[in-house]
């Protein structure tokens, strides 16, 4: 039995063999207009640029992806010259004129990481394959940034990191493409020693319960290395899955290993998790080696705070910028910030906030969108009026050297969003480190 | 009439082959042209089409194919890192570890059948993401996945002089970069490939022995057939079916990550396969491709997408209209999705191959109607995708 009629087949064959020859003809053509162009996603003659920003909108660190994507939202209207300019006003040295960048308007798309390697790199090629974004940026778990910063370096598109705390962000997985503004692990070991002898002294024995990936690891490293200089004991130091959700069974041993201080290597939920359940186990009334018993938590965040509670209180930390700063670039962004959505913003939005401001900065310094030239002017660039008083972004390894908060959680807030009271703002040259100390390999400026 | 015959399926054959190589001209309307996302459709089409052979043949639902994903893509990373760029040992050691790592996992596995199979098989793969996460940390990199650095030995490369330059270097098929288009041609012909095994198993004895054990497999027991073998043949095929999807994933992105093992990537697969229709035989793809093409592009839209979109309505129309909509892209994609699923699996419960069956059936009978008795010999054009499927009755 003929199962269909030849005419049909004919055409369709027909049909099917010039589809087939269009299809395979059509990526040759495309092909060959990208070998054209200069370098990635050139805007040409259009009047207007797209940047992308990939944060989790979905999982563990969605608030902070919210969060951050309402700060870029908030940066773009600034470099458009809506609103009411924000730290457009504050930067020093600034070549932004509240135009667009180099007189093209700025659009955007956005994706969702979901917090995994994977998703982020695939949300981030649909930006640049599709939607021919000049530059992506995003944050919030050190994994994701490395993955996406690598991704930048392979497609040649620059990657401004959001939130990411590891010491290999700007170490050992540092890449040409790739800059942070954020601090790292290292700078608050650095800058949490002092206060911790100040506060506790130095014959000390601490715990610590670490987050089991890169992040975890490097600040477990970095805090210990501190506090042995400090002279302090390491009694332990145990690893934790991350996204536990229960801690007790790493919380109980704690109790009789004979430590007297708790380091919580945690961050996002596991940190208010961890914290609560330690409060709850008695951990902080109760004495030991005749001392009272102290937590610290090394990175800080007032979503965190919000999350924990009364568990937060008289918590030592540390933190790359707060709400409550009162130099004029932190009150500028925290008003329009409040202006537009109403409430505060936090150290993840301050971060992204900047960081679009300073690639469309250097842009305008370059003259320029070409991706090498964009990121000389990015390398060695030192600003001030952006928050954190100072600022270098250092180019043998594109991190950015700044004065780092310690805080502690605040006894007595006046508000729901006074949380966090800035204990002491240690200056860059306690935090500094030689480029070397990691390794690591920037990679070349062409690709 | 509705068997397939040889001559049928190689004409469904090469239409399917036709429609992937063609894929960049006819996604292009949706938005979804761009190789990345293309690349995602044939990888995790061989993907499903792999789930297929055994959640579809034999019945046995396994919640821990993403295992299999997984050691495909370290082994081909690691084949980079240690052999060559070229994308053939790769893929080659990607399916032929995935297939050993299969068949130790399906040996224990395949000694129970239904939920606590599907529990066995859920746990495994857990245990081995735990694993790649932590406990094998040189081997896997733990959290931030094995990645390739200028470093690596690259030994065949090496032998034969092949310099990659002074940037990380990219998998390159003699010479081809396996970046972009050309990518995605290597896994679209992997997928016809892929396709053209599975169809040809369906179709085989063994093909009919999996199904058998699906319909009763005690019956089978009685009659004096050792199944096990057969089962454990279908999950190793599945399992090399994952693992080259899992190494593709390698070669068109050179990252090894352990969420690729965790029990939500094994989901995905069985929604696909489910979604799409399970036991057929272009199911699984469509529901790869619709369930990649909502995450990755309904996760993209914004509330300034959605105004832009519906600027033609009036100010108080468009609003609440944008506001209603944007529980449902973005961040809630996911809720689409969902009830997407949702009205599949209570209308449709053969997944999207039976709306395309019953919609060609509805159009076959209204044409019989207008022709009356001569129409039937004319009437098959439009069921060719229906006759496809495994169990012709359903």
């Amino acid at each position: 039995m003929s199962f269909f009629d030849d005419k049909i087949n004919r055409r369709r064959v027909l049909q099917g063999s010039a589809l087939l020859g269009a299809g395979l003809a059509a990526p040759m053509v495309m092909r060959r207009r990208a070998w054209a162009q200069e370098f990635r996603n050139d805007p040409g003659n259009a009047g207007s640029i797209t940047l992308g920003f990939n944060v989790p909108q979905t999982g563990p660190y969605a608030d902070e992806g919210a969060d951050e994507l309402k700060a870029y939202q908030l940066a773009v209207k600034h470099l458009n010259g809506e609103g009411d300019g924000g730290m457009m006003n504050t930067m020093k040295p600034s070549s932004l004129k509240g135009n667009g960048v180099l007189g093209k308007k700025v659009e955007y798309v956005t994706g969702d990481t979901q917090t995994k390697s994977d998703a982020a790199r695939a949300s981030a090629k649909r930006m640049i394959e599709k939607d021919g974004v000049l530059m992506f940026s995003g944050g919030s778990s050190s994994g994701v940034a490395i993955a996406q910063q690598s991704l930048a370096q392979e497609m040649g598109v620059i990657f401004m990191n959001g939130l990411t705390h590891s010491n290999d962000t700007t170490g050992k997985d540092r890449r040409r493409y790739g800059f942070r503004h954020f601090f790292n692990a290292y700078m608050s070991g650095r800058a949490l020693g002092p206060v911790l002898q100040e506060e506790m002294g130095t014959d000390r024995r601490a715990y610590h319960l670490t987050a089991d990936y890169t992040w975890g690891w490097t600040q477990e490293e970095s805090i210990k290395n501190t506090t042995e200089e400090l002279g302090w004991q390491t009694v332990n130091a145990v690893k934790t899955p991350l996204g536990a959700g229960d801690f007790s069974q790493y919380i109980t041993p704690v109790l009789n290993s004979g430590a007297d201080v708790l380091i919580l290597n945690h961050y996002g939920k596991d940190m208010v998790n961890s914290l609560t359940q330690a409060v709850q186990f008695g951990l902080r009334d109760k004495q030991a080696n005749g001392k009272n018993f102290e937590i610290v938590v090394p990175l800080f965040s007032r979503l965190m705070a919000q999350g924990a509670g009364e568990n937060i209180k008289g918590i030592l930390g540390t933190t790359n910028w707060n709400w409550s700063l009162q130099d004029e670039g932190s009150q500028a962004f925290v008003k329009s910030f409040g202006q537009e959505y109403g409430y505060p913003p936090s150290q993840a939005a301050h971060t992204c906030y900047v960081q679009t401001l300073l690639y469309a900065n250097a842009c305008e310094m370059a003259g320029t969108f070409y991706p090498p030239e964009v990121i000389k002017a990015l390398e060695g660039f030192q600003f001030d009026g952006m928050g954190n008083g100072p600022t270098e972004y250092r180019a043998e390894d594109h991190q950015c050297f700044k004065s780092v908060l310690v805080v502690r959680g605040n006894d007595n807030p006046t508000s729901q969003f006074d949380l966090l009271k800035v204990v002491k703002e240690v200056p860059r040259s306690q935090v500094e480190y030689p480029p070397t100390l990691f390794g690591g390999e920037l990679g070349p400026y062409e690709v | 009439m509705r068997d397939a015959t040889p001559r049928s399926d190689l004409f469904f054959f090469l239409l399917f082959a036709v429609a992937v190589l063609t894929m960049p001209l006819w996604t292009a309307p949706f938005g979804a042209s761009y190789p990345d996302l293309l690349q995602k459709f044939a990888i995790f089409g061989i993907f499903a089409i792999g789930f297929n052979i055994l959640f579809g043949l034999t019945g046995y639902l396994s919640f821990g194919h993403a295992a299999f994903l997984g050691v495909g893509s370290y082994t081909a990373v690691w084949s980079f890192k240690l052999l060559s760029m070229s994308p053939i040992p790769a893929v080659l050691f990607g399916m032929l570890l995935a297939g050993l790592f299969a068949a130790a996992i399906g040996y224990v596995s395949l000694r129970r059948t239904g939920i606590y199979f599907a529990i066995l098989t859920l746990a495994f793969a857990q245990m081995s993401y735990n694993l790649a996460y932590s406990v094998l940390t040189p081997i896997t990199n733990g959290e931030t996945g094995l990645q390739l650095t200028a470093e690596d030995p690259r030994a065949l490369d090496a032998l034969l002089g092949v310099d990659h330059g002074a940037g990380l270097p990219t998998p390159n098929l003699f010479g081809i970069e396996m970046i972009g288009f050309p990518a995605f041609y290597f896994c679209a012909v992997a997928l016809i490939i892929a396709f053209y095994l599975a169809m040809r198993i369906a179709r085989s004895p063994f093909g009919t022995m999996l199904r058998a054990i699906h319909s009763n497999q005690n019956r089978l027991s009685y009659t004096g057939v050792n199944t096990r073998p057969y089962a454990l043949t279908a999950f190793v095929i599945s399992g090399m079916y994952a693992g080259l999807a899992g190494s593709l994933l390698a070669v068109t992105d050179p990252l090894a990550g352990a969420e690729r093992m965790q029990w939500t990537a094994s989901g995905e697969v069985v929604l696909m396969t489910i979604l799409g229709g399970a036991g057929t035989l272009l199911g699984p793809v469509l529901g790869a491709v619709v369930i990649k093409y909502f995450e990755n592009i309904f996760s993209a839209f914004n509330n300034a997408t959605l105004h832009a979109t519906f600027d033609f309505l009036p100010g108080w129309l468009a609003d609440p209209f944008v506001g209603l909509l944007s529980l449902f892209v973005g961040d809630g994609w996911h809720l689409t999705l969902g009830l997407l699923f949702m009205i599949v699996v209570i209308f449709l419960p053969g997944g999207m191959m039976e709306g395309i069956n019953r919609t060609a059936k509805a159009v076959r009978r209204r044409r019989e109607a207008r022709h009356g008795a001569s129409g039937d010999q004319d009437s098959k054009d439009g069921s060719g995708l229906s006759a496809r499927a495994y169990h012709p009755g359903e």
